[in-house]
């Protein structure tokens, strides 16, 4: 059984610290959701709340319908995966996963039954009865979510439980968590800094920013659609560009910037064009939206020279310089077999269509 | 020499320094605790036996003392462990800002002068007592239980030292995953906080168990009429003391080795079990640890060779202390009988002829000659061949009637120095006491015996005695 989540006007302070402010979403029954941003920015506070650790200052938590003020963590159908996994070090791993089963007074014969099925499911059956430390962090990450599944949650929360795996080994989990929560079909909220994981595990993505909620929607929207300049720069790579809007039509803005006019989408929020004529404004172009322009007519052009071209395997990455100022621009190529058109110090001119290119108000950027 | 020579060999004689400082009383005591001399003395060694042990085990003051000991020791294990548990806890749950006052104020009894805490538990209970009108039979005067509470006060600070540094090292992310997985507070304590307190538990046990055996301090207040194993020794070191005292550290220091023997036996497990776990974690080797067995502690082959050692020592000491030991014993004593006579002669003869006369000797060794070792009496072999033991031992056997240890030829060489004045002078005194006893030796009433030859003991043995 999987429950809703609402976050209902929703404030958490420390003291003078304000850690969430104003956080409104529902999150549906048996949705993948993540909460994507960078460290500190109140990710984990915002998950307590759900869970039920820290009250919110303000606003109200609900699940299934239900307010969950004063519910204390043990009373709510929430099961949370520490960022650091908490398996407890002295029990073996199937006492482990048989915990929750083992505060209710479940027996002992039940509950070894109940955590062996679980085993299975994680694929980790003959590994029961080892001590926590001598599984591989991969197994163990497993292991904590076979315990938060035995409690058979209407929600599981998940705290960056992927992070301290290798590159292959976070890979591969990715894929086996989206497959267990489609198996069992229970809303997961699930927590990363990595916007990989976020893209490709979520149904939905709440990107934040210093506790508040810059954007909610599904990871093509966040990508192609930022709707603040903190999501287009976080979220994938940008080329950058800012200056003055000149003007404004169709939905679309023609920002003047100091690498010559740009004309790019003018990005909408709650349904409305953000900007007018007369506002700073930041032009976003990903690297994979610049050609070179070769003589054909684009929406922009830009002119540039190669300081530097990276071969990536299935895509060339060419770093340019822009005479007169100091911005570098990166443009990715997807590798054809063909040789390389133009060779590095060379002078060139790029160019890219306005509808892929996004224009939004200036504000807070991400940091590198 | 290179400086860095004489640098080394500094270091290597301070360390030496340093350790003979440390263990040099313990060792000397230690010996003194097997010398038969009623006197605790390295020597003259006189015969090897453990009859001092015997003599310890039959004192009903320190015997009592001790079980008082014992028991204080247990009330004090029972109140300060769960009241330091609870100030540790504590400690852990409140705001920084207060926590540093609270650890100041928690502390603090460590810092008070044990006599403080003391005479201020005697007056405070006795001050409840008079406001309920309690007799003096009541437990407001009785000094076991003003001990254990007097004690308890600062023990149990002790040991919340020892909660608090193991508490530092839990994760209270654990605390809050069992919560999460639906577990009141009383689950997550006993499931989770409990377990990992477990070994802090037994150590805050040990020393708080250890803190109060030892306490003299404040039990000298707090004890009223009652007496503990302290304050004995403590009074009859007052009296004088005899080798029974040595004994029972001998105890204690082979109760210390054998307990720090198990305990760095566990922790080297403890540290090869862990090094093992990561390495498999590690090498992602999961079939590695599939066989792999806990072995039980007492299974451990470190900790039969120790149970081994100290139950063969055990056995051998007290074999060795008990065989023998009579024979060894009236051979000193017929020994010292015999210097003393030759002694008062030879004052006759001096008196006589205002000159000593030489040649004395060559009676002794003729009866030295006729002397045969037993291969089974080693002790009285043993004591025999200490230097100062052997002049007396042949002297001795110009008493053939009474001897019973003989002495073999090679003997001799303990010869010189008999008459050097320094080896006689103390035991001609003491001599001819000793002849004015009976002559016989019982091997059980040993005590009235040794005290007899250190004049320095006589006063309190012959009181001791008199209340037995
Ligand atoms: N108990 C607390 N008291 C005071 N400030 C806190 C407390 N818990 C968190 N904070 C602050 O709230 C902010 C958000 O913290 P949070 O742990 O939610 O970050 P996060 O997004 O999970 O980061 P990360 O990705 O590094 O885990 C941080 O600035 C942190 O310092
Ligand atoms: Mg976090």
């Amino acid at each position: 059984m999987s429950a809703d989540v609402e976050l209902d006007d929703v404030w958490i302070k420390f003291g003078e610290f304000v850690a969430a402010r104003d956080v409104n979403i529902t999150i549906k029954g048996g949705e993948f959701f993540s909460f994507l941003g960078p460290s500190g920015c109140g990710k984990t506070t915002l998950l307590r709340a759900v869970s039920g650790f820290l009250e919110p200052s303000q606003g109200e938590v609900r699940i299934g319908g239900q307010n969950m003020q004063g519910i204390g963590p043990n009373k709510r159908p929430t099961a949370l995966i520490f960022q650091n996994l908490a398996l407890f070090p002295l029990m073996t791993v199937w006492e482990n996963i048989a915990f929750a089963l083992e505060v209710r007074g479940v027996g002992k014969a039940e509950r070894r039954k109940r955590a062996d099925e679980l085993l299975e499911l994680i694929a980790l059956s003959d590994q029961g009865d080892k001590m926590v430390h001598e599984l591989s962090g991969g197994q163990r990450q497993r292991v904590a979510i076979a315990r938060a599944l035995a409690a058979e949650p209407q929600v599981l929360l998940l705290d960056e439980p992927l992070s301290a795996l290798d590159l292959k080994l976070r890979q591969h989990m990715r894929t086996e968590l989206r497959a267990i929560q489609q198996r069992v079909g229970i809303t997961f909220i699930y927590i990363t800094h990595d916007q990989g994981e976020a893209l490709t595990m979520s149904d939905n993505i709440a990107v934040m920013r210093e506790g508040v909620i810059e954007q909610v929607s599904d990871g093509n929207t966040v990508y192609d659609h930022p709707e603040t300049s903190f999501v287009a720069s976080f979220v994938g790579e940008n080329n950058l560009f800012s200056g003055r809007v000149t003007e404004v039509s169709d939905g679309f803005a023609t920002v003047d910037t100091s690498e010559g006019p740009m004309r790019a989408r003018n990005a909408l929020k709650n349904g409305s064009p953000q900007l007018s004529a007369g506002d700073s404004a930041y032009v976003f172009v990903r690297p994979e939206s610049l050609k070179f322009a070769n003589g054909h007519a684009h929406d922009n052009t830009i002119k540039a020279h190669i300081n530097q071209q990276e071969f990536e395997g299935h895509f060339w990455q060419v770093f340019m310089d822009v005479p007169g100022s100091d911005k570098t621009i990166k443009m990715s190529m997807v590798n054809d077999g063909m040789e390389l058109s133009h060779a590095t110090g060379s002078e060139v001119s790029l160019g890219f269509a306005a509808d892929l290119a996004v224009a939004l108000p200036e504000g807070p950027l991400a940091a590198e | 020499m290179r400086s860095d020579t004489i640098l080394k060999i500094s270091v290597a004689v301070f360390v030496g320094a340093f350790f003979l400082y440390l263990f040099g009383p313990l060792i000397i005591m230690s010996v003194t605790a097997f010398n038969s001399s009623a006197f605790p003395r390295v020597s003259p060694f006189e015969c090897f036996s453990v009859e001092w042990f015997n003599v310890l085990v039959n004192d009903d003051k320190l015997m009592l003392g001790l079980r008082n000991s014992l028991f204080i020791g247990l009330g004090v294990v029972l109140i300060s462990v769960p009241i330091g548990l609870a100030g540790a806890l504590m400690l852990m749950q409140i705001s920084p800002r207060v926590r540093s006052w609270y650890y100041t104020i928690v502390i603090s009894p460590i810092l008070i002068p044990g006599v403080v805490l003391g005479i201020s538990t005697l007056v405070f209970w006795d001050r409840l007592g008079l406001m309920f009108n309690a007799d003096y039979d009541s437990f407001f005067y009785n000094g076991i239980f003003l001990t254990i509470l007097g004690q308890a006060t600062f023990i149990s600070a002790y040991s919340m030292l020892v909660f608090i540094s193991r508490l530092q090292r839990f994760d209270s992310a654990l605390e809050e995953a069992a919560l999460d997985l639906g577990a009141t507070h009383v689950q997550t304590f006993r499931k989770v906080l409990l377990p990992f307190l477990r070994p802090a538990i037994g150590s805050a046990a040990v020393l708080a168990f250890l803190a109060s055996f030892e306490n003299y301090n404040t039990t000298v207040f707090t004890i009223v009429s009652e007496s503990t194993l302290t304050t004995v020794l403590a009074s009859k070191v007052r009296y004088g003391i005899n080798p029974s005292i040595s004994a029972l550290a001998v105890i204690i220091v082979v109760m210390t080795l054998f307990g720090a023997g198990v305990y760095e036996i566990m922790r080297r497990r403890e540290e090869a079990q862990r090094a093992a776990s990561t390495l498999i974690a590690k090498a992602g080797d999961a079939a590695a640890v599939l066989g792999r067995k806990r072995r039980p502690v007492y299974a451990e082959p470190a900790m039969i060779i120790l149970t081994l050692v100290f139950v063969a020592g055990l056995g051998t000491t007290f074999f060795a202390g008990t065989v023998g030991v009579d024979q060894c014993k009236v051979a000193v004593k017929e020994e010292k009988r015999r210097l003393a006579e030759e002694r008062i002669k030879e004052r006759k003869l001096k008196s006589m002829f205002k000159q000593a006369a030489p040649g004395k000797e060559t009676g002794s060794k003729s009866g030295g000659g006729t002397g045969k070792v037993e291969a089974k009496g080693t002790e009285g072999y043993k004591s025999i061949f200490a230097p100062q033991n052997l002049e007396g031992q042949v002297e001795s056997d110009e008493k053939p009637a009474e001897d019973k240890g003989k002495v073999d030829a090679k003997g001799t060489e303990g010869y010189k120095g008999i008459f050097a004045p320094q080896n006689l002078e103390g035991q001609v005194d003491s001599e001819t006491k000793a002849t004015e006893e009976k002559d016989k030796i019982d091997a059980k009433g040993t005590e009235g015996y040794k005290s007899i030859f250190d004049p320095k003991n006589l006063e309190s043995q012959s009181g001791t005695n008199g209340s037995n």
